[in-house]
Formats: C-alpha cells, sequence, structure tokens
C-alpha cells in the first residue's frame, strides 16, 4: 500500500554520517590520538628520561611504558579509562537523542516516519560504535607510536614477567574488550538522560557527575556492600589480564554487571521514550 | 560475587550485649614477682544466656579491640564472648614472655576462672565451663597451649601460628639438618619492635618485653646465633611441648601467603596431634592468607570458626574435618580481595607431602653463585607486611642481584598437573671454603607466556656447613596449592641472598649442582567445591537479563485502543476525531476537536497564538498522543510511527536541520532516512528552497529565512499526498511569501492536499479554499473560505474571525502551553 517500509528508515549508514561530521568527533578522536603523541614525545624527551635505572626498590613507571608498544597502549587505556574513556563514552550516548531534539531534526524523523524504538536502537548502536572506535583509535595510536618510539619490546609487567608478541596482543585485547564493557553503564546512564532532556550537555554533563559521585561513593569503606552496586568496584578488573594467567572471575562479574545495568537502562529509556509526546 | 552476596540477607540477628569492660585477675607478674597481672577484657553476651563461652585471643601487637568484630559476631551467634588483651599488651599490665605456660598460658586459665564464675555461662561442672578458645598467630599459640595445659578447654581453634618458635624464627628447610636455620632477621625485628610500644621519645631497649626475652632477642640481632639457653626459652613458649596433651577438637588453619609461620608450622601442630591422640577431631585449613597477605578469606575462616565452636560447645550441627585447600588463580593484584578462590576438599589431611609422589624432571649444568660480602644486594621474595607484592619484588629482586642464583628448568608440561604441599629437591652444594652456607631454594614456575612466577613468594632458607667437598643438601620446598598448566616449566631455584634473612658477611662462591635430576611434588586426590557461580554463568546471566528487558519492553509497548484503520474515511486525507489533548497540570490544550479535510484543497487552519493548532498538528504526525479522540490519515489511524505518517510531509514550528551539514546534505540524508522508496523529486523541491548555491553551505550558516525554505523544500520530499504546513511564511519576505501561495496553490492542483495553520488571517483567505478556525482549543467554525463569508457581504474574513471567537481574541489569549510555544 504504502511505497514505505520501517525496516528502510533510519539506518546505521545513514546514521553515521549524520554523527561522524560533527566537530565532537573529530574532537574526540582528536584527544585520543593527540593524548599518547604528548605522552610519547613527554616520556622520550623529558626531563625525567635517560633511564637512571631503579633506585630503593621504586617502581619504574615511565620505564615501564616506554618498554615497548604494548605496554606504551596499556598505559594509554590505564591514563584514559577512568574518566577520558568514560566522559567520551557519556558524550556519544548522551548528546545523540537531546541533540536531534535540541535540532528540531527529532520531530521531523520520527514524524517520517522512524518508529520509535527503531530510532533508538539505531542511536544506541551507533552511539557504541563510535564509543568503540574511539576507544580503538585510541590504543592503536597508542600502539603505533609506542612502536615507532620505542621499539618492539612486549608486554612487560612488574606482575607477569615478560610476555610473547602473541600473548601480548591477546592481552591487549581482551583488556580493551573489558574496557569497552566497562564504558556501557556510563553510556547507559547518559543516554537515559539523553532521552529526558532537549539540552545535550545536560544529558552528558549528567551521566558524568552520576559517574564522579558513584566513584566517590566507591572510594568510603563505611558504605560496605552498597558499594558492589557501584560501577567503580568493576571497573579495575581489567588488570586481571595482566598476571601469569588470565583470571576471569572479576571481568565476567563486571561484565555481567555492566550489560545488565545497560541494559535495564536502555529498556527505561524505550519505554520512556515511547511513551514522551515530543514536544521539541 | 560481592554483588551476590550482597543480595543476601546479612547474618544473625540475636541482640548481643558489649563489649562489657572488666578488669581480670590474671596469672604473677614474673618468676621474682608474684603479683598478678591485670587484664583488660571485653565481655560480649549473647540474647540467649548462660551459653557457652569462646575466649579470643588476639594477635601479636594489638589488643582485645583487634577481635572486637569477630567477638560480636560470634556472640551473635549465641557465645558468651570474652577479649581479654594479653599481658604486655595495651591496657594490661605485665610484661611479654612469648606465650609461657607460667605467664600468658596462666593467665588464659584465670581468664577460664572468671568465666566458671560468671552465671551468663554454661558450666560442665561447677568451676568448669564451657569454653572454646580461638586466636590467630600469637593468639593462635595461646589458644594451642591453653587446649594443652588447662583441660577445662572444650575446643579450640588457631591460626596462622607457630609449632617451634625455633624453627620458625630460624628457618631451616634442608631435612634432618644439623645445624640451626637462616635468622628470619626483618620478621622478628618486627615482631620485636611491636612490643617495644614506649611513648615517643622516651625509647626503652626492651619496651615490654620481659628482661628473658629482651636479652634473648639483643643477642641474637647482635649475633644471628642462638645460646641454648635461649632455644630452652623458645622451647618453653612453643606449642610443640604440648601438641602431645591436646585432645580437645582443634580448627587448624594456616596461610600460603605466611613467610613467617610456613605452612610447615601448622603441619607440625597437625602431625603431632594426630599422633598422640587419634581421635581427637581436627581439621586442617590451608588458606590463601597469611602474614604476608594474600587473598582476604576472613568472612570464610570467621564462618568456619563459627561453626566450628557450634559444632563442639553447643550441639549444633557437625563439622566435616574435611581437609581444605584453597586454590588461588594468579590474580594480578594479589591484594585485590576478590582475586579468585576455590576450595579443594579432602577426606583426610594427607600431610605436607602429599598422598604420592610425582617426579618432573629437572636439569641443569653445575652453576657457581656468588654469596656477595654483607649479604647485599639481596633478592627480595617477601617482605613483612608487603607479602601482596612478592611477585612484584621478586622479579625486581633478579634485576639488583645478578649472579647469586642457580637455576634448574623442567621440559615444558605435557600434562597439567597440581602441587598440593611441599616439593622436594636434592642439591650437591660446593664451596670454595669451608663455612656455612645459607641458600634460599624456590620453586619457581615459567609459564608458557614466558611469566616467571614464585608461588607467594616463598622461599626455602637453609644453612649447611659446605666445603670444596660437595655436599648433599635435601630441601623441603616451601608448600604451595597451585596449578600448572601445560606448557609451562618448572624451575628450582638456588640464591645466596634475600633480603628478609640474616645472611654470611663473609662472601664466597658455591656451586650448586642437582643431586638428582628431578623435583617430587606433592599430589592429592582432592574435590573441588567452588565458592560462587562458575565462569560461564556470568556472561550467560547477562544474557538472560537483555532476554528478560528485551521480553519486557515489548510486552509494555505501547498499545492504541480501537481500531487502526477506518475504511470508510479513505478517501479523505486527514480526519480529526473528538481529539483532546489534556496535560500534566489540566490545561487542555485541544479540547475535543473534529476536523474532515477533503482531498484536493488548500485548508487554512486558523486560529489566534495558543489555539490548539500546533498541537491538534502534532497528533496528527503521531509526535503527542492524544488524551482522547483519534486522528485518521486516509483511513488509517495515526500513532507513533503509524506507516500512514509517510503520506505526509510536514513542516511544524519550525525547520530542523544537522547544522554541521549542507542543505543538501540535510535533504538527502533525511530521504534515505525516511523509509520511503520512489522518486524524492530533489529538483524540483530545490527549486522551491530557491537556495541556489548555498544549498552546498553548511545549514549553520543559513539566515532564517533560508531554512524556513529549506523545511518547507524538506516537508515536500516525494511530493506527499498530504503536506502539512504550520506558520510556514513566518521570516520571509513579501515576495517569497507570495511565491510560496503560488507553490502551495499549484500542489494542490492534482490531487495533493495542503494544510496549513496560521494566525493571519489574510495569509488564509488569499492561499486557502478551506478554512477551519479553532479557538481555545476547539473548532469555532469551519467551511470554505466562500461558506465562511456567505451571508456577509461585505464583511472581511477578518471581521468574521471577530464575530466568532469574540472579544478575547487577543494574541496569547488562549490557554498557552507547551506546545504551542
Amino acid at each position: 500500500m504504502y511505497d514505505y517500509s520501517a525496516r528502510q528508515t533510519l539506518s546505521v549508514r545513514v546514521e553515521m554520517i549524520r554523527q561522524v561530521r560533527r566537530r565532537r568527533t573529530a574532537v574526540a578522536f582528536a584527544i585520543v590520538i593527540a593524548l599518547p603523541l604528548i605522552v610519547m614525545l613527554a616520556v622520550k624527551f623529558g626531563p625525567s628520561s635517560g633511564g637512571g635505572g631503579l633506585a630503593d626498590g621504586d617502581f619504574d613507571v615511565f620505564g615501564l611504558m616506554a618498554s615497548g608498544p604494548w605496554n606504551f597502549a596499556l598505559s594509554g587505556l590505564l591514563f584514559s579509562s577512568a574518566f577520558l574513556l568514560v566522559i567520551l563514552a557519556a558524550m556519544f550516548l548522551g548528546d545523540t537523542v537531546a541533540s536531534e531534539a535540541s535540532w528540531g531534526t527529532m520531530r521531523y524523523l520520527l514524524a517520517s516516519p522512524v518508529p520509535r524504538r527503531r530510532f533508538l536502537v539505531i542511536k544506541v548502536v551507533v552511539g557504541l560504535l563510535l564509543s568503540l572506535a574511539v576507544l580503538l583509535a585510541l590504543v592503536l595510536a597508542s600502539f603505533f607510536l609506542g612502536l615507532l618510539a620505542f621499539g618492539s619490546g612486549t608486554l612487560a609487567s612488574p606482575l607477569s614477567g615478560t610476555l610473547g608478541a602473541g600473548e601480548s596482543t591477546v592481552r591487549l585485547v581482551v583488556i580493551t574488550a573489558y574496557i569497552a564493557v566497562t564504558l556501557l553503564v556510563p553510556a547507559g546512564i547518559a543516554f537515559l538522560a539523553s532521552v529526558s532532556t532537549d539540552v545535550p550537555l545536560g544529558a552528558v554533563g549528567a551521566a558524568v557527575v552520576i559517574v564522579i559521585v558513584a566513584n566517590i561513593l566507591d572510594a568510603i569503606d563505611a558504605l560496605g556492600p552498597i558499594r558492589d552496586f557501584l560501577p567503580a568496584r568493576y571497573a579495575g578488573a581489567w588488570s586481571d589480564a595482566l598476571g601469569p594467567v588470565i583470571v576471569w572471575d572479576q571481568m565476567a562479574i563486571g561484565l555481567f554487571y555492566n550489560v545488565t545495568v545497560f541494559a535495564v537502562l536502555v529498556g527505561i529509556a524505550m519505554l520512556r521514550f515511547e511513551r514522551k509526546d515530543i514536544l521539541s | 560475587m560481592g554483588l551476590v552476596v550482597a543480595l543476601l540477607p546479612a547474618g544473625h540477628a540475636g541482640a548481643v550485649s558489649g563489649p562489657n569492660p572488666v578488669t581480670i585477675p590474671g596469672g604473677p607478674t614474673s618468676a621474682s614477682d608474684p603479683t598478678l597481672v591485670e587484664l583488660s577484657a571485653d565481655i560480649y553476651l549473647p540474647d540467649v544466656t548462660p551459653a557457652p563461652a569462646v575466649i579470643l585471643a588476639h594477635g601479636f601487637g594489638g589488643s582485645k579491640e583487634s577481635v572486637a568484630d569477630q567477638a560480636l559476631d560470634l556472640a551473635g551467634a549465641g557465645f558468651v564472648v570474652a577479649a581479654y588483651t594479653a599481658r604486655g599488651f595495651g591496657d594490661s599490665t605485665g610484661t611479654i614472655s612469648m606465650n609461657a605456660p607460667q605467664f600468658e598460658i596462666a593467665d588464659a586459665s584465670r581468664v577460664i576462672d572468671y568465666l566458671s564464675g560468671l552465671d551468663t555461662v554454661q558450666t560442665d561442672t561447677p568451676g568448669d565451663p564451657v569454653v572454646g578458645v580461638a586466636g590467630g598467630s600469637y593468639g593462635g599459640a595461646l589458644a594451642l597451649m591453653a587446649a594443652g595445659l588447662d583441660d577445662r578447654v572444650d575446643a579450640i581453634a588457631a591460626d596462622i601460628t607457630w609449632n617451634d618458635l625455633e624453627s620458625s624464627l630460624f628457618g631451616q628447610s634442608a631435612i634432618d639438618a644439623d645445624v640451626p636455620g637462616v635468622y628470619k632477621q626483618l620478621w622478628t625485628s618486627f615482631f620485636f619492635s611491636a612490643g617495644l610500644d614506649t611513648p615517643p621519645g622516651e625509647a626503652d631497649l626492651c619496651g615490654r618485653f620481659s628482661p628473658e626475652w629482651c636479652d634473648a632477642y639483643t643477642y641474637v640481632a647482635t649475633n644471628g646465633t642462638l645460646t641454648e639457653e635461649m632455644r630452652a626459652l623458645m622451647r618453653q613458649s612453643s606449642p610443640a611441648s604440648l601438641t602431645d596433651r591436646i585432645a580437645v577438637p582443634t580448627l587448624l588453619g594456616g596461610g600460603q601467603a605466611d613467610s613467617l609461620f610456613p605452612l610447615a608450622q601448622l603441619n607440625a601442630n597437625a602431625e603431632q596431634i594426630r599422633a598422640a591422640n587419634p581421635d581427637t577431631p581436627v581439621k586442617v585449613v590451608w588458606h590463601a592468607q597469611g602474614h604476608d597477605g594474600g587473598v582476604d578469606e576472613s568472612e570464610r575462616l570467621n564462618a568456619l570458626t563459627r561453626s566450628w565452636f557450634q559444632a563442639y560447645l553447643a550441639d549444633g550441627p557437625a563439622v566435616p574435618l574435611d581437609f581444605e585447600a584453597s586454590l588461588t588463580s594468579g590474580s594480578a593484584l594479589d591484594v585485590r580481595e576478590s582475586a579468585s578462590v576455590e576450595i579443594l576438599t579432602s577426606p583426610t589431611y594427607p600431610g605436607i607431602a602429599g598422598e604420592s609422589d610425582l617426579a618432573v624432571a629437572v636439569a641443569g649444568p653445575p652453576q657457581r653463585i656468588l654469596a656477595p660480602a654483607g649479604g647485599v644486594p639481596a633478592a627480595i621474595s617477601s617482605l613483612p607486611g608487603i607479602g601482596g607484592v612478592g611477585g612484584l619484588l621478586s622479579l625486581l629482586g633478579e634485576r639488583v642481584a645478578p649472579n647469586q642464583g642457580a637455576g634448574f628448568i623442567s621440559e615444558p608440561l605435557t600434562e597439567p598437573m597440581r602441587i598440593i604441599g611441599a616439593s622436594r629437591v636434592s642439591l650437591q652444594v660446593s664451596s670454595d671454603v669451608e663455612r656455612q652456607a645459607s641458600l634460599f631454594v624456590g620453586l619457581r614456575i615459567q609459564t608458557g607466556a614466558g611469566a616467571f612466577v614464585l608461588p607467594n613468594g616463598l622461599v626455602a632458607p637453609v644453612n649447611v656447613d659446605v666445603g670444596p667437598t660437595p655436599t648433599r643438601v635435601d630441601v623441603e620446598l616451601p608448600a604451595i596449592v597451585a596449578d600448572i598448566a601445560p606448557g609451562d616449566r618448572l624451575i628450582v631455584t638456588v640464591g645466596t641472598t634475600d633480603q628478609a634473612y640474616r645472611m654470611p658477611d663473609e662472601p664466597a662462591i658455591y656451586t650448586i649442582a642437582l643431586a638428582e635430576p628431578a623435583v617430587v611434588t606433592p599430589q592429592v586426590v582432592m574435590t573441588t567445591s567452588a565458592q560462587g557461580l562458575p565462569l560461564w554463568a556470568w556472561p550467560l546471566m547477562a544474557l538472560g537479563v537483555c532476554v528478560l528487558v528485551a521480553l519486557v519492553v515489548w510486552l509494555l509497548r505501547l498499545r492504541v485502543k480501537g481500531a487502526s484503520s477506518r475504511p470508510d474515511l479513505a478517501g479523505s486525507p486527514l480526519v480529526v476525531e473528538g481529539l483532546v489533548k489534556q496535560y500534566g497540570d489540566g490545561v487542555r490544550a485541544v479540547a475535543g476537536v473534529d476536523i474532515t479535510v477533503p482531498r484536493g484543497v488548500v485548508l487554512g487552519l486558523l486560529g489566534p497564538n495558543g489555539a490548539g493548532k500546533t498541537t491538534t498538528l502534532r497528533m496528527a504526525m503521531g509526535l503527542i498522543r492524544p488524551t482522547e479522540g483519534s486522528v485518521y490519515v486516509f483511513g488509517e489511524r495515526i500513532t507513533p510511527g503509524a506507516p500512514a505518517l509517510s503520506r505526509i510531509g510536514a513542516f511544524v514550528e519550525g525547520p530542523g536541520f544537522l547544522p554541521h551539514l549542507s542543505g543538501r546534505e540535510n535533504l538527502d540524508l533525511y530521504w534515505r532516512a525516511s523509509g520511503r522508496e520512489g522518486e524524492p523529486y530533489f529538483d524540483q523541491v530545490l527549486e522551491i528552497a530557491g537556495l541556489g548555491s548555498s544549498i552546498d553551505r553548511k545549514v549553520r550558516a543559513y539566515s532564517q529565512g533560508m531554512k524556513q525554505r529549506l523545511g518547507i523544500a524538506q516537508a515536500m520530499l516525494g511530493l506527499p499526498d498530504l503536506l502539512v504546513l504550520d506558520e510556514p511564511t513566518n521570516g520571509l519576505d513579501p515576495p517569497q511569501i507570495r511565491e510560496m501561495r503560488q507553490v502551495l496553490r499549484d500542489y494542490a492542483q492534482d490531487g495533493r492536499t495542503v494544510i496549513l495553520s496560521s494566525h493571519l488571517l489574510s495569509e488564509v483567505e488569499q492561499t486557502c479554499s478551506d478554512v477551519v478556525v479553532m479557538h481555545r482549543g476547539q473548532v469555532v467554525a469551519a467551511g470554505t473560505v466562500e461558506q465562511l463569508l456567505a451571508g456577509r457581504s461585505g464583511e472581511q474574513l477578518e471581521d468574521v474571525f471577530m464575530d466568532l471567537v469574540g472579544a478575547d481574541h487577543e494574541v496569547n489569549a488562549g490557554p498557552l502551553t507547551q506546545g504551542d510555544r
């Protein structure tokens, strides 16, 4: 009857084109590529370099970082996982719906009509893909900058000695994947905020504030078991992939926690959005 | 795992009274001073008394407060708990005699006397209370020795403690050695300084130690050797001297992460009790913590202690006497309490040498290694209080101590193996000069990935007299519980230094070779009782949650009551029936609107701002859900995302574009996102927009009028059957307005329909054939423009409008709602 098919509305491809040309996308990628570059230059040419060796059992973080591309990529992840990547994921998921509302494009898409659920699914998928792309850009940029600057030394960990190239790569992949998983909770919070407001920055800010508050709460021992429900509890489990063997337990629990919280948040977002009067 | 634990209700709920501070008179102060020491104690009472009692003894350097948590826990489980500060510590008087029978152990008996006098404590016979003793480390030795000396003790639980003080402080892992072991300088000094708690600025050589122990320490720390007198002193303070008299149920815990009182000490206690009184219930637990840190299992161990006393003091359910060993997967950060622990069990305690042996061939040439002058630089295997970073330090140790180690390596294993207990290896050691050599033998694992692991950072210290003729040394390696994977290699390492020990000052070169080309590993058949959920359960549960959420979201999908299509209305582009929109605050933006739009007309929706025009149009587009009534487009009910919406081209409340893309890209992407097939008529539409070359500039740079025209062009993409335009001429200049009117009239020529809303009468009059007048959310008039003017000859539409809406027609007179802003 119609020359219209709901399945052909807003595809991932079209949404990707709509999002990637945005300035914030370019800035996000620029940051994750510039960051390892700056660190690399600092480690290579900074005043503290030159390898004085270890004194009094000091743990030579920078020496370890410069021991090869795997270590350098790992340190890049370590420096950015707690905050930078969280903010970027919150940005990609937080502003995605709210910015459409503020531009006024959302009402035209929904009336064209893009089914509301499809609209959200595509938004989530593209937001996650962009977050993942930024994470991968960070890892790959650090890796190749590390390779360029420090040669091809394989993963050296104070806890597991030195690993071979293949094993180092496996570890790096596992850690990257787990960090991607831990970004799900901030992403989910941001997404729920995004469907609840027309102010893009408000959604991103709300997500970041919630994550920061959760991290502060996590630091308060007196809260006891309440802390088991906070994301920070599971954020560091990737370090279990640095031992002599990979210990999966905590990462498995972290996966469960993050996926569960994300699914619930996105579910709530969908139910809310579907019943929402689009007034933007 | 914590997540699941947190979901369970928190333990015992008994109302506990305590701590109630009391002072209990202990034994005599010293051999020469019969004054009784005053023991500072806390009594905790359960909600039901009389009850059996438990005495809690603290570790070295602690006080009754250090066991307060466990005391509350036990009191909550129904025990009267007496936690007291040992003599020489905290508020208790007296001096430290390292659990001497006539002093500290006598104190424990006085505490039992005290308990027997309490009517809250259950008694066996008058003066003999039902009482257990529990403690760790210093307190553990007290528990063992009290059980040996005072037969009123009914059950004990002793954790991470010593069997023999001399072999604990002078590590000797050479089997059948006849020389004292290597002095654990660092641990001993830690111990001693914990007893020196004098006020700041008032240092004292002996602190609160008794003169005998102070002298002994000073001698040992100065000379690194022992006198017979001191050996006797230490023997007196060792459970080893009393284990043959222990005949009460004994729970023995030992830590795998313990370089101070290694599992060999626990093993000696267990074997001695078993040999002397084979019928005594003894349960042995090799847990994953210890003086070096390790993995925190205190929750499990406290629970075990609780059920142990419930079983033997309070007729609780029996505790299986299985041997339990914790298998720790090598977590990267040992200090993390969350490292994974698997509990292995075996019905009987096999002893430290295991049930059977498995020899693994190791090989390597004889190696000459240096014992450096002064014993430095020294390798670091584990350090008191920082044991958790043993792995880290051992790696650094290898970097700071070159050529001080020999190694003998196996081929990569072809089958997985598990070591539970102490392995043995035999070495040939010779030296250039006659002397006593201190060696540190370790069993390292080189993983297939190339990492070196020294389980728990433990090495076996060996003191042996050597000379140019090779001496055979049989070494008992530290007891471990470890899985070794196929592809891993075992490496026996022999070092000459270790930071934690006192080593000979004179330098020497030793030659180390294997006496037997194998390391003999202990094997025990044990079954796994994993704690928590298996690994695969978590991703599966995550998947389950996703499915559940998807199901809930699907079940709660929006359903609209009533028929989804009305064939009788199929001929009409838009039919609005009884439409009401009431917002949460009670404002009715649209209050019962009925409109029927015939095909091929240009219909004007006329009304002042706030009349409900935009809200009506938004409901027609499925953006707002009507409170009541419905909208049909070509007979199809409009709901959010209804396919019929694809036949509408809309422009509502101004344009909406991606500012970072050009006008052309915006239209292109909008069309691609709309899910419509067929011809978009880009060229015609762009002509209507009339943007010229600006169409390829970013929308961010457009003027309001340009965006407006682009917005109308977007609505016309694909030339939809129904075009809905909300205030289309806002922001256009007069020539453009005139042009737009023509465009709209032309658009309706071939059967298409246009609805435009406006608050300008002239607009509607000049563009539209039909008109619907709205005011305050209701339709006040509808028909053709001619009909509306009929019978009012000479009157302008303006006058008619005034008549219709009355006096309160002014702008914003209607309800101001969000939707109409």
